[in-house]
């Protein structure tokens, strides 16, 4: 094995990731202030009104930057869980763990501010289309990991059962994504498209972008301080832990 | 600056209502995760430490009388 394979190696254990995730944690939480202050200064103050939508638009800043995570985050939990009922490694049950509550923050805050967006302009909170629906089953497939890895009390067997869930529920993701291109919705096509230029100002594909690698920075901080928590939980009885432990008694 | 006045920014067009019922409860709810993660982490930590403090009394207990070799951890 290389010397490089086995460094990568290393930092899979709990033992060694859990103080290089605390190093971490308060740069993503300094980068995260940094893009979420510019990406709001943009987006609110300096960003021009919209031509059909008017001042209501610029829910965007905060709806789409939602709306991904919510779909992004439910692919590297996915990862994770694949990588754990793959390989059986500790750290990646752990990891889709820790990320699931923040997924389903984000499906709920895609939600809400949809729906706020959506009453104005569409004259309606919500409706049954495939946008709206297939993102509302994202959230419920987030409760349901949540709810069946609470329901175990064997970590490694929440972990598999978990993970088969994660990756069934995998196939929702391109459903949210084309569901605007596949079906007719009332939901408007994508904003940012990697085949097509973008068809907003400047100023507000900036704001937009600034806000969504806020919302990055603000999903890895939150992660990494929630993966520690299940590190200590399920490791308790490891010498590291309980080292650990006494020292900050 | 796009804004004419403050109060121009507040009203967003008529809008205000649904563009800060968008903000606020995204930034509560940004803030409240975090928070709950600091506090959950203090208690888990207490946890930890009381169930490892009774493992020990109980050790102690258990074990021959005299040689209790770990000071108390408090």
């Amino acid at each position: 094995m290389s010397k490089r394979l086995s460094n990568w190696f290393r930092y899979a254990s709990p033992q060694t990731f859990y103080p290089l995730a605390g190093r971490m944690i308060p740069w993503f939480w300094a980068l995260a202030a940094v893009f979420g202050v510019a990406g709001l200064t943009i987006g609110f103050l300096l960003a021009p009104t919209d031509a059909q939508q008017g001042e209501g638009y610029r829910i965007i800043f905060l709806h789409v930057p939602a709306s991904w995570m919510s779909m992004f985050i439910y692919l590297v939990m996915a990862f994770w869980a694949g990588t754990g009922l793959a390989f059986n490694t500790r750290l990646s049950g752990m990891m889709a763990s820790a990320l699931a509550p923040t997924g389903a923050l984000f499906a709920f805050l895609s939600l809400w501010t949809g729906a706020l967006w959506g009453k104005p302009m569409w004259g309606t909170w919500w409706v049954w289309d495939a946008r709206l629906t297939s993102e509302l089953i994202l959230l419920f497939l987030y409760i349901g990991f949540i709810a069946l890895q609470a329901a175990i009390d064997d970590p490694r067997r929440a972990d598999k059962a978990g993970a088969v869930l994660a990756l069934v529920g995998v196939v929702n993701i391109p459903i949210i994504y084309f569901s605007v291109k596949w079906w007719n919705t009332l939901h408007q096509g994508a904003s940012v498209s990697l085949t097509k230029a973008p068809s907003m100002a400047a100023l507000m594909l900036w704001g937009m972008l600034l806000c969504a690698l806020a919302c990055w920075m603000y999903s890895i901080a939150v992660a990494l301080m929630r993966v520690r928590m299940i590190m200590l939980e399920r490791e308790r009885h490891t010498d590291w832990v309980r080292q650990l432990l006494a020292e900050r008694s | 600056m796009h804004w004419k006045s403050f109060a121009d920014f507040l009203a967003m067009g008529q809008h205000g209502l649904y563009v800060w019922g968008s903000l606020l409860v995204m930034a509560l709810l940004m803030l409240a995760e975090p928070l709950r993660l600091v506090n959950g982490r203090k208690t888990l930590i207490a946890r930890l430490q009381r169930q490892i403090r009774a493992e020990q009394a109980e050790a102690g207990r258990n074990g021959a009388a005299a040689t209790s070799t770990h000071e108390d951890a408090s």
